[in-house]
């Protein structure tokens, strides 16, 4: 499924004093299979961006946005298209599953096995039977690397903070969405569960969901990970490109507020050393790159 | 003068998660201190235990040599102020002047110290422009500054940070660090900085690791950060700039560990043509 939005505009309390433009004619596509980054401060739009993906965001009503000449907006994620009323929404949410910050917050049932089950019973068709349940939850945890025996029948209160997070994405892969939404996936855990988490995006953009798209603020994660990244500022996108070209514009995106990968700032030290380092801005490319330089006596 | 001592402390949560068991340590007055650990290692309870949310079963903590005990509980905390994890879950008003007044309030101050206070902690931690903002529409950086201000109007001796910085993006951890750093070389705030972030542990003079209630390392941060293989056993990552320059060592490249990517730029610079 791949994600097209062009012209996209969103106005929080339009039409108030308060009114806040959220998007400014956004266009962005978003390609089947990437593993795609969207980084931006704090209000540059990127939540409202993603809460569009899956419909937590509407458009107006076709008639409404008629009245305002020329629109031209386009919201199409696979075969649903995001501006129209009648779309199936339910279906959509099945296929773009998306995990919000802390999900771990949103925990409730009394076992792991119920709170993994609500989301798959509250998208079936008809009633899935005790068999089918119990097959498809038993695949998501253990997709997550949990151990199914023994946390099916634990409370999710009771895991620590790494499985709970682990438990509340199986909650929502239960349904397998073609493409899964990330806000800060990693945010708060320590760096082992950091690693850990990234490892099972990895995972599970291998073999359980063609499309990932994570909102972070962790540059050096982008780096290591996405194919290509959005910068929001402002409600639009400056930059859609692969980290390699993104973060070789070290003084722009410092300007606009935003970290770099450690990488790239010392690429951009090590080049006014006059030392230029050609290298896609991975630990691993980096330090391959700088070995070739090295003359042939040690130092 | 020793700002926090802990005298063969015992205490368990009775669950069965882990215990510390006779757990010998102190800060000196004026020290930046960083406590690291990965999750459910015990650096939250030591933090809880030093000003009295949790009691210990056995031992002895002083803080600035008053003995710990439902006596000297609220003397010791006016000594030592503690700032949380979560940004919301700390502001008892809702606009940021009342919020810091709060707690000169509680002890009784007369008004014009209260504004003399809410004055020096909004100074410090740069809060000024934000004086009757309202804290929910700060950014988390901002609220936890807040908080700061909030601790530090009370004139305490000693701050604990306890991953005051665990939810913020790179920006706010950055504002609070500066902060804190500014505190402790300014104002000569003894501070306890519990962390999982290891580049934030190297701002500080000695760090602490814990593992299952126990100090397993202690020294400056480069003193710790040279035994990685160690750090990993106990759940805990090198800071990035620490992993190329073990790798660049590896690969024949001689750079010294250091913390700074200018400073590894220049040791590069030096070794290649």
């Amino acid at each position: 499924m791949r994600i097209v939005a062009e012209h996209l505009t969103h106005i929080y309390n339009e039409g108030s004093p308060f009114a806040v433009k959220a998007l400014d004619d956004l266009s962005l596509t978003i390609e089947e299979g990437e593993f795609f980054g969207v980084i931006g401060h704090t209000g540059s739009g990127k939540s409202t961006f993603v809460q569009y993906l899956n419909g937590l965001m509407r458009l107006p009503s076709s008639k409404k946005r008629r009245k305002k000449k020329g629109d031209r907006t386009v919201l199409q994620v696979g075969e649903f298209d995001l501006t129209r009323k009648k779309t199936d929404f339910r279906a959509l949410r099945r296929k773009v599953g998306m995990v919000f910050q802390y999900p771990e917050s949103q925990l409730f049932a009394e076992t792991v096995f119920e709170d993994v089950a609500f989301g798959y019973k509250n998208f079936a068709e008809k009633k899935p039977t005790a068999e089918e349940l119990e097959r498809v939850v038993r695949a998501a945890i253990e997709e997550t690397g949990l151990d199914y025996e023994s946390v099916r029948n634990a409370s999710p209160f009771d895991l620590s903070g790494g499985q709970k997070r682990r438990a509340a994405i199986a909650g929502v892969i239960v349904t397998r969405p073609e493409i899964l939404v990330l806000d800060e996936p990693a945010a708060g855990l320590d760096p082992l569960g950091k690693r850990e988490v990234m490892e099972l995006l990895h995972k599970l953009h291998g073999d359980w969901c063609k499309t990932v798209v994570v909102v972070s603020h962790d540059m050096d994660e982008i780096a290591e990970n996405c194919t290509r990244v959005a910068v929001f500022s402002d409600g639009k996108v400056l930059y859609s490109e692969p980290p390699r070209e993104l973060f070789k514009r070290a003084e722009t995106l410092q300007a606009l507020g935003l970290d770099i990968p450690l990488t790239a700032k010392l690429c951009a030290a090590l080049e006014k050393r006059g030392v230029p380092i050609d290298c896609d801005f991975t630990i691993e490319d980096f330090v391959k790159k700088t070995l070739a330089r090295k003359g042939g006596e040690s130092c | 003068m020793k700002a926090l001592e802990f005298q063969n402390v015992s205490f368990s949560y009775g669950d069965g998660a882990f215990a510390i068991e006779n757990l010998n340590f102190s800060v000196e007055e004026g020290e930046f201190v960083a406590v690291l650990g990965h999750n459910g290692s015990g650096k939250s309870t030591l933090a809880r235990l030093s000003d009295g949310l949790l009691t210990l079963d056995k031992g002895e903590i002083r803080c600035f040599g008053i003995p710990l005990n439902e006596k000297n509980l609220l003397t010791i905390r006016k000594d030592l102020g503690i700032v949380f994890q979560n940004p919301d879950s700390q502001a008892v008003a809702s606009i940021v002047e009342d919020d810091v007044a709060f707690g000169p309030e509680n002890i009784g101050l007369s008004r014009e110290e209260i504004g003399k206070r809410i004055d020096f902690a909004l100074r410090a931690t740069g809060m000024e422009e934000f004086r009757r903002s309202m804290l929910s529409r700060l950014s988390g950086g901002q609220k936890q500054r807040a908080a700061i201000a909030g601790v530090l109007a009370l004139k305490p001796r000693m701050m604990i940070l306890d991953e005051a910085t665990a939810m913020l993006d790179p920006k706010g951890r950055r504002e609070i660090v500066e902060v804190v750093k500014k505190l402790n070389e300014e104002e000569g705030i003894t501070v306890l900085m519990i962390t999982h972030f290891m580049e934030e542990a190297m701002l500080c003079g000695r760090a602490v690791v814990m593992n299952r209630g126990e100090i397993v390392m202690q020294g400056t941060p480069s003193e710790i950060f040279e035994r990685h293989e160690e750090l990993l056993t106990f759940g805990l990552a090198l800071p990035r700039i620490g992993v190329i320059c073990k790798r660049l060592r590896e690969g024949g490249l001689n750079v010294p560990d250091v913390l700074d990517p200018e400073e590894l730029a220049k040791e590069i610079a030096s070794c290649v043509s």
